[in-house]
């Protein structure tokens, strides 16, 4: 939920030492307090016990898989054992060709999703800051928000054929009404204040636009790619559903034929860690890109 | 002629059930060059309303304002405005945000480059010229707005409770710089406050203003020598003030 109105939720950079407790150990705290901090309402972690969490996090995960698949308690035609989905991955990848595979996906995905952004962005600008457009288009954007993408492969079908526009086109249905929506939130949001005071500055409504709404938008905006993307992501698989010869969609659809559990789970996996690695592109982007945030 | 003088303006809010709202009854006003005026009252009397019909943000129900003579329609340069927060733009440095006017109006950049360094002087914060507002305290990015407001040298200086949001030490540091800065600038100064003991401090005038609907009650001179300093406050003249105002105020 933190990314849906990234710049609303952004906590300030360093929170006020709360009571003395915060001040007093600044060495190493105790393990009775670190404890505490667990189930203290925002209370911050230290970098350590931040990480020893997360890792704990994936290590249960994993750890409980493991068990269940490696003793017995489970079997591998339901849920193989990670060791088995991972080795199957590196066969998938120095074998069968598997990066053809992710690069399909991936080409469709950053195809499809930047289509979407390029229209995304002035349409969403547009209705935040201009009563008329938002009057004018809204309407339209809102209902078209609860169609299902899915919806609309029959129809891209029937207009555009079994192709690469197609399944590009599944794409962009699914992430550009989310993220116009998205954008036009985020400019509708900046504070009425900021406008007064350019205004008071002599600003016209040219430079209104150009010189405080747009910068005071874009971080945001790049924010709210970022969590868009990952609803692209997940939409590889609609994409590839009718038609596609390679793609890390139809090798799930065609291990799912073919009953081979561990590539359907080694699929999903990697889908998984594209969709991290893209999220960290972002957050890194927006460090270099806005750097009076942070 | 006086600098700013507004005449029977009125502000009706409408309201999404039932009848307008009066924010502020026709009121009269007229503020000589030169003068620091605080508008005194408590919430809701239309002080700030006032002040926005002024600065051009507000449109009047009834009524005109003039500015140096010229009648005002829309906010512009000639008041330049200070928010209580703040209102800076995070993506620019101090600097930019005190250059921000100045580039909008198209001087040449070497007279942008001079006033705004002169300004930033001014405020105290050449050391932090090039810091975003982001790393600034409340009472520093407060004195960033105040550069940047008088910047393209405005007639009049409106200022909407600009030390509200403050701590009480950095308040009266606050306006002991700005009372430092208009001796400087001589910039007529209109300051909406609900602080009785600030008001008093600070202005040459206190117009103290009433509830229901929103009007001018009184209007006050100080008489207290200047330049003021932090022990005027303890002076029987001070206390005097204060009394009266605070009785207006009870009723």
């Amino acid at each position: 939920m933190s990314g849906l109105v990234p710049h609303l939720s952004q906590s300030p950079a360093k929170a006020p030492a709360r009571g003395a407790l915060d001040g007093a150990d600044k060495q190493s705290p105790s393990w009775a307090r670190r404890l505490g901090d667990c189930f203290r309402p925002r209370a911050e972690l230290t970098t350590a016990s931040r990480w020893t969490l997360s890792l704990l996090g994936v290590g249960l995960f994993f750890g409980a898989w493991l068990i269940a698949t490696e003793g017995g308690l489970i079997q591998p035609f339901f849920l193989p054992s990670p060791i088995a989905v991972l080795s199957r991955l590196v066969a998938m990848i120095t074998q069968e060709g598997f990066l053809i595979d992710i690069w399909a996906s991936t080409f469709r995905v950053m195809s499809g999703f930047f289509l979407a952004a390029a229209l995304a962005i002035p349409v969403g600008v547009l209705v935040g800051n201009f009563a008329a457009f938002r009057a004018l288009i809204e309407p339209l954007l809102s209902t078209a928000r609860y169609l299902p993408a899915s919806a609309f492969v029959p129809l891209m079908i029937i207009w555009l054929g079994i192709n690469e526009e197609q399944k590009i086109s599944v794409i962009f249905i699914g992430t550009f009404f989310p993220l116009a929506l998205l954008i036009a939130d985020i400019s509708a949001s900046v504070s009425k204040d900021m406008l007064n005071s350019a205004y008071t500055l002599g600003a016209n409504s040219r430079q209104l636009f150009f010189r405080v709404l747009i910068p005071a938008c874009i971080p945001a905006i790049v924010d709210a790619l970022r969590v868009t993307i990952g609803i692209a992501w997940t939409y590889v698989i609609v994409a590839e559903l009718v038609g596609a010869d390679r793609g890390m969609g139809i090798a799930i659809l065609q291990a799912q034929r073919f009953l081979l559990t561990d590539q359907v789970i080694a699929g999903i996996v990697c889908v998984g860690i594209l969709g991290v690695l893209t999220d960290f592109a972002f957050r890194f982007a927006h460090r270099k890109l806005f750097p009076y945030m942070y | 002629m006086s600098q700013v003088v507004a005449e029977n303006i009125s502000v009706k809010f409408t309201r999404h059930k039932g009848e307008p709202r009066t924010a502020l009854a026709e009121t009269d006003l007229a503020i000589e060059e030169g003068d620091f005026v605080c508008l005194l009252g408590p919430s809701g009397c239309g002080k700030s309303t006032l002040l926005n019909v002024i600065g051009g943000l507000t449109v009047a129900s009834t009524g005109t304002v003039t500015v140096g003579g010229q009648v005002i329609a829309n906010p512009g340069p000639d008041r330049g405005m200070v928010f209580q927060n703040y209102s800076l733009y995070p993506w620019l440095t101090v600097r930019g945000n005190v250059e921000f006017g100045l580039r909008l109006n198209n001087w040449p950049a070497q007279r942008v480059r001079t006033v705004a360094g002169e300004l930033i002087d001014l405020v105290g914060l050449t050391d932090y010229a090039d810091q975003y507002p982001k790393v600034l305290s409340g009472g520093m990015r407060q004195r960033v707005a105040i550069a940047r407001a008088l910047a393209l040298e405005p007639k009049v200086l409106l200022m909407d409770e600009p030390f509200g949001a403050l701590d009480a030490q950095t308040r009266s540091r606050m306006q002991e710089l700005l009372l430092d800065i208009w001796a400087r600038k001589r910039t007529t100064v209109l300051f909406v406050t609900h602080d009785i003991e600030e008001a008093i401090y600070l202005a040459d005038r206190v117009l103290v203003m009433s509830t229901g609907p929103g009007r001018i009650v009184e209007d006050f001179r100080i008489e207290l020598p200047r330049p003021r300093v932090a022990d005027v406050v303890a002076s029987r003249e001070f206390t005097e003030y204060r009394r009266q105002m605070l009785s207006l105020l009870r009723h």
